[in-house]
């Protein structure tokens, strides 16, 4: 088991924060196998917390037009267009005329863009500057998904198709390392156990926004200040479920205590691959991952990197303690040989 | 197992969809057919790419699979359906004639129904003049009661009679075979098959499916045909009726089904009562017996206590038996008033006023360019919005102020502009696609001037009939003697809306005791009720609509949550969910039923059926009204208590369903060698030039079908969604989607331009390659789809070319509504040019198409031959 401040592996962190006798801690467990892309979540997410407009542009990445989680998105609904198997018994395009014969053509025309980037693939335009580089992005890493159609389906044709959608958030880290890394004491823990930034304290100093391993806080252009999903901290007080999974028609956001999400998010990838999915898998919901479990996680049907989602994240202030514990002996050596040199120059 | 056709129910309705995802949690098979694969696709568990506007040809395969392999729910369909029914031996089937049914006009296009209908029973009924049917759009009277049919029928209940409507049923859509399917629809054979199998599988005694559409069948040319084919599956499978089955119609917004049950429409009365014709109902007699038939079985039989109850909430205590009711008040129809005559009237100057009351046609209706014409040709126009609609700035921002069409300093129209109250800001009720009235509370006061519908009309009602208050005119008494006291309250003195309710529920007129049932309507003036169908939504004095006990406090069918019309029942014919017997078909569809020691029908749900005939029930010789149907008679509102698979009158263009082109097609009609449906209602007017279609010359200069529809992000013509930035943003800019092929075939780059060209408009778009849109094979033919978004326009936070513009303007003959999910077009790379340039362009498209005096399609087409797959040929 960790100590009491641990900055890793299972833990309860409302307890570990100083709360004394907590409410159970709340989250979000979001299953993609249901969701119907309708943003719902988005828009509810705007309008109960008040988030501004974050333009008005067509990214051209399927139906996505949000792009990233941003100071200005705190709900983004990614959609995936994959030349791959859902599991049907007859395909999707099965013996219909668009197959091999001109796909290698389609296929290069499709990756052309708009505007001339002087790449190949072009990048697709649009500001702002988080949703464009968004969208470039997972292309320009090697990772699959996120890619405008016909980049991805290549030669073979495209038999088998399926759209993948996920809602994705703020995953209120068990080990947040944003929390961790604010001078100012803005980012807190709550007694649910979510993490949530206070806008009246904020300095805008943008430490939270290179420490969040899934780049999700993020620093609004206006003010300077970072802003994130607060899991609607304002609304769980009153006993009332955050705005998105209210807004949610099909259930796939679900809200709800950790431990029974778990074990529901548990059953369903089960039920899923005793129906013939069997890809389908759990992100963030493992207390032994690199963040200590995340209190909003996702089933997904795919890698996470399809989804635009980090395969491996580690909170990264993990090892702050070994680099204190190098920095406490770098400095611990220089006073002494300081010391020693002083002491040494008078012979 | 679900089937979604016509239909993008994930996107367009996705909060009735989380029940379709709540049947897939627990095992229910979803399959799709759409054009394109969209958001409902993506869950769905099977795929069907269809070519837009053949959606009969593949249910048409899906008849013919049931009826080859004998896989009908037998017992059901002898017992419940007219499929032993006998008819006339004067019947000619489409076999026959090339794709025609007999009795077909050319000089008025339209059918002579009187040698389609029963045996026995062409002498009983005279066939309406089907010309003026067509003109007044009858076939919507039909939405509660099926059409007039006589007496008693001949039946063969061996099903072996070769004009017993079984046989008729087998040779008419003989020729809908798997590979014909592939051949129109695109649709490859298996998949066909991988559909028919599962939906007759997924049917009979233990088993039921549904089906579930949307616009995307109803706005066709050949619209009502397209459900009376998925209705005909379902009764050939059992699936009325019952638990799990029907045939879900989803509407378009909120309460577009009770603005047809309580219309908006030019031919309607509230219950689906006609609007007298001036010709064919000149007394109120003569309308009664044109709505009940004397002489005929059925619900309808009571039709003089509707209309009697219907003229008592208009006019109060000045209706009376001495001046039948105020029934000489009643406008009379003289013909077609429906919206797109009204604009073609526009254009040509005989129309002077206008309202336009949550409505933006500039947008939202075919033909964009001629409804802003004609709206631009008006004395005044009243528009009442959320917000400044594309339909009340036409005047200004219109595409025509560019190419010169409408001048803004000398558009005649003076606009009226009035703030409209939203849905959260005024109490109310909304009916929505299960027939449930559900009532809403306002949640917060309207801004600054904006005010409620209701408001609005009680007050310009009320302020004038003060300012004729004096007036001496007769033509003025039609308002001085309405009843129009409603107790208003608040500062704004807004009506109350329960006491509307209470109206259109109905009462008793001296007690003022709200009415329970439709059966306590009285035709003798001493009850007065707006609306039958809805009669018991105030019973006891208590709002019905209110009710919202939690489904966990109650059962299943929850009829405890709202009322649904009529008598609060939840499945309409549920007695077809028992045996002829009375006896539940299977304990797992259990559902309504006879219980025999208590002699009453009892169930889950209300029993759609007289609560104490027996199932034994024989009407005597020649009874009618409710005594002529038999206790195994559960279609109750026919007038043969039988589902009709065959319809003997009452659909204008055909008895049964047939596969006719959509009007602009670049295929000739690979069944018929008639190409498009005969009996349609075109509109010859100069600015509705329409695309040429085979067998007509020319068709390949638009090679291109495109169709339109919804995304989630927008709400219809945009008004709600493109001003309001957290949905404007979702879906920023117009767009078109086309397959990767496509945009190579076109030189078209993803995120790049493109146009699209009709012979009524050039639309320009972002362009979307995607996956999701593939082109087919038909015929030997690749042909490919473009799909585009209807909700953009030039006014609010995102703009865009209206795709609506593309449309020309042709009609379902039955109920008059448009084919606006289908046309042909040009695809080209690029903007589209501006001001007179766009004009040459779209003339020059309709020179290369033929002719710039406009020739428009042939409406009988069975004289070419050059349809070489016409088996008769």
């Amino acid at each position: 088991m960790p100590h009491a401040n641990a900055l890793y592996g299972p833990l309860d962190p409302a307890p570990d924060a100083g709360y004394e006798n907590p409410p159970p801690r709340m989250g979000f467990f979001t299953d993609t196998s249901v969701c119907i892309g309708c943003k719902a979540c988005e828009v509810a997410c705007k309008e109960w917390n008040g988030v501004p407009e974050s333009g008005l542009d067509l990214l051209g990445m399927s139906y996505d037009n949000t792009g990233a989680l941003t100071a200005n998105s705190w709900r983004h609904v990614a959609f995936v267009e994959q030349p791959r198997s859902v599991g049907w018994a007859t395909p999707a395009f099965q013996e219909q005329p668009d197959g091999p014969s001109v796909s290698p053509l389609t296929a290069a025309v499709g990756a052309r863009t708009g505007t001339d980037t002087g790449t190949d693939p072009g990048l697709t335009p649009g500001s702002p500057g988080a949703a464009a580089r968004m969208s470039g992005g997972p292309e320009f890493l090697g990772m699959p998904g996120g890619q405008p159609p016909g980049r991805g389906s290549g030669a073979e044709g495209r038999t088998d198709f399926r759209w993948l959608m996920m809602s994705d958030v703020c995953k209120h880290c068990t080990h947040a390392a944003c929390l961790d890394v604010c001078p100012t004491g803005s980012l807190f823990r709550t007694e649910f156990g979510t993490v949530v930034v206070q806008e009246d304290i904020c300095n805008g100093c943008g430490y939270c926004i290179s420490a969040c391993p899934y780049g999700v806080i993020d620093q609004r252009k206006d003010d300077g200040r970072a802003w994130k999903c607060t899991l609607c901290y304002d609304r769980l007080g009153a006993g009332m479920t955050p705005a998105c999974a209210q807004a949610c028609p099909t259930e796939s956001i679900q809200y709800g205590e950790l431990d029974e999400l778990r074990e529901r998010a548990a059953a369903r990838v089960a039920k899923l691959h005793e129906h013939g999915v069997p890809e389908a898998r759990l992100y963030g919901h493992d207390p032994n991952d690199g963040v200590g479990g995340d209190g909003a996680f996702f089933l997904l049907l795919d890698e996470p990197e399809v989804y635009g989602l980090p395969p491996d994240p580690i909170v990264t202030t993990r090892d702050l303690p070994a680099m204190w514990k190098r920095a406490g002996l770098a400095a611990l050596t220089m006073a002494v040989a300081t010391a020693v040199a002083f002491l040494g120059g008078r012979p | 197992m679900i089937v979604i056709q016509g239909s993008n129910m994930a996107e367009a309705h996705p909060v009735g969809f989380q029940w379709v995802m709540e049947a897939k949690r627990r095992g229910a098979k979803v399959f799709h057919v759409d054009p394109r694969f969209t958001r409902t696709s993506a869950v769905a568990d099977a795929y069907l790419p269809i070519r837009a506007g053949t959606d009969i040809a593949l249910l048409g395969g899906v008849i013919r699979y049931i009826l080859d392999n004998e896989l009908d729910f037998r017992e059901y369909v002898v017992a419940y359906t007219n499929a032993a029914t006998i008819v006339t031996g004067e019947y000619r089937d489409t076999e026959d004639l090339h794709g025609l049914f007999s009795g077909f006009t050319e000089e008025n296009a339209s059918y002579d129904q009187s040698s389609w209908q029963y045996e026995g029973a062409e002498q009983n009924i005279p066939p309406r003049d089907t010309e003026t049917q067509r003109e007044t759009a009858a076939g919507l009277e039909h939405e509660s009661h099926g059409a007039p049919v006589g007496g008693d029928t001949q039946r063969d209940e061996t099903l072996q009679h070769p004009r017993c409507v079984y046989q008729i049923l087998k040779r008419h859509f003989s020729r809908y075979t798997p590979q014909m399917v592939e051949r129109v629809c695109g649709i490859p054979q298996d998949k066909f098959l991988e559909l028919a199998q599962a939906w007759t599988a997924n049917s009979g005694r233990e088993r039921t499916s549904m089906l579930v559409y949307s616009v995307g069948w109803t706005q066709h040319s050949v619209g009502v045909q397209y459900i009376r084919a998925g209705a005909i599956i379902q009764l050939l499978l059992g699936n009325m009726g019952r638990p799990g089955g029907g045939v879900m119609a989803l509407r378009g917004h909120a309460s577009i089904q009770g603005s047809t049950d309580v219309p908006t429409l030019f031919n309607l009365l509230p219950g689906y009562l006609p609007m007298p014709h001036h010709a064919d109902h000149p007394t109120f007699d003569e309308w009664v017996d044109s709505i009940r038939h004397p002489g005929q079985k059925g619900f309808w039989g009571n039709a003089r206590a509707y209309g009697v109850n219907l003229l008592k909430a208009y006019w109060g205590d000045a209706a009376t038996a001495d001046n039948d009711y105020c029934y000489g008040y009643m406008p009379r129809m003289t013909g077609d008033h429906g919206t797109y005559q009204q604009v073609l009237n526009m254009i040509d100057g005989k129309i002077k006023g206008y309202f336009l009351l949550g409505q933006n046609p500039a947008v939202g209706s075919a033909h964009g360019r001629a409804q802003r014409l004609g709206m631009a040709n008006l004395d005044w126009l009243v528009v009442r919005d959320l917000f400044m609609i594309e339909s009340a700035t036409f005047w200004k921002r219109a595409p025509e102020i560019e190419t010169g069409e409408i001048v803004p300093e000398e558009c005649r129209t003076e606009v009226f502009f009035l703030p409209a109250a939203s849905h959260v800001e005024k109490e109310g009720s909304f009916t929505q696609t299960q027939r449930l009235l559900q009532w809403r509370e306002k949640a917060v006061e309207p801004p600054g001037d904006a005010r409620s519908e209701l408001w609005f009309f009680y007050h310009l009602g009320r302020i004038i009939r003060e300012r004729l208050a004096r007036s001496t005119r007769a033509r003025d008494r039609a308002l001085l003697d309405l009843a129009w006291n409603y107790p208003t309250h608040g500062p704004h003195a807004e009506p109350s809306a329960e006491s509307v309710l209470y109206e259109i529920n109905g009462y008793d007129v001296a007690s003022g005791r709200p009415l329970s049932s439709y059966t306590e309507m009285k035709d003798d003036g001493t009850t007065a009720g707006g609306c039958w169908i809805y009669t018991g939504v105030y019973a006891d004095g208590v709002n019905q609509a209110a009710r919202r006990k939690p489904g966990s406090e109650q059962s299943l069918v929850a009829l405890e949550w709202g009322w649904a019309w009529p008598s609060n029942r939840r499945i309409l014919y549920n007695r077809a969910s028992a045996d002829p017997d009375g006896r539940p078909w299977s304990e797992r569809k259990k559902y309504v039923w006879w219980d025999a020691e208590k002699a009453e029908w009892t169930g889950y749900d209300v029993p759609d059926f007289e609560k104490n005939k027996a199932p034994s029930y024989r009407p005597p010789p020649n009874s009618s009204g409710v005594a002529g149907i038999a206790g195994d008679d559960p279609f109750i509102l026919q007038g043969d208590g039988k589902g009709w698979l065959y319809a003997p009158s009452g659909v204008l263009d055909g008895p049964l369903p047939t596969h006719y082109e959509p009007v602009e097609s670049p295929v000739r009609n690979p069944l018929y060698r008639q190409q498009a449906n005969p009996a349609r209602k075109v509109y010859t007017h100069p600015v509705n030039t329409l695309n040429p279609s085979p067998p007509q010359e020319h068709s390949d200069v638009f090679p291109y079908v495109f169709t339109v529809s919804r995304l989630t992000e927008h709400h219809t013509a945009g008004a709600m969604s493109r001003n309001v930035s957290p949905l404007a943003e979702l879906q920023p800019e117009m767009f078109v989607e086309v397959s990767p092929e496509l945009a190579a075939l076109r030189g078209l780059s993803h995120l790049g331009w493109a146009h699209l060209v009709t012979s009524r408009a050039a639309v320009q778009a972002k362009v979307l390659v995607t996956d999701r849109v593939t082109p087919l094979r038909v015929d030997g033919r690749i042909i490919h789809q473009v799909w585009l978004p209807y909700h953009f326009g030039y006014e609010g936070l995102v703009t865009g070319d209206s795709a609506n513009d593309l449309f020309g303007i042709t009609l379902d003959p039955n109920v008059l509504i448009q084919e606006s999910k289908v046309g042909t077009c040009d695809v080209r790379p690029g903007r589209r040019p501006r001001g007179q340039d766009l004009l040459d362009l779209v003339v020059d498209y309709r020179r290369r198409s033929g002719d710039l005096v406009h020739r428009y399609p042939p409406m009988v087409t069975t004289d070419v031959a050059d349809s070489s797959s016409d088996q008769e040929a």
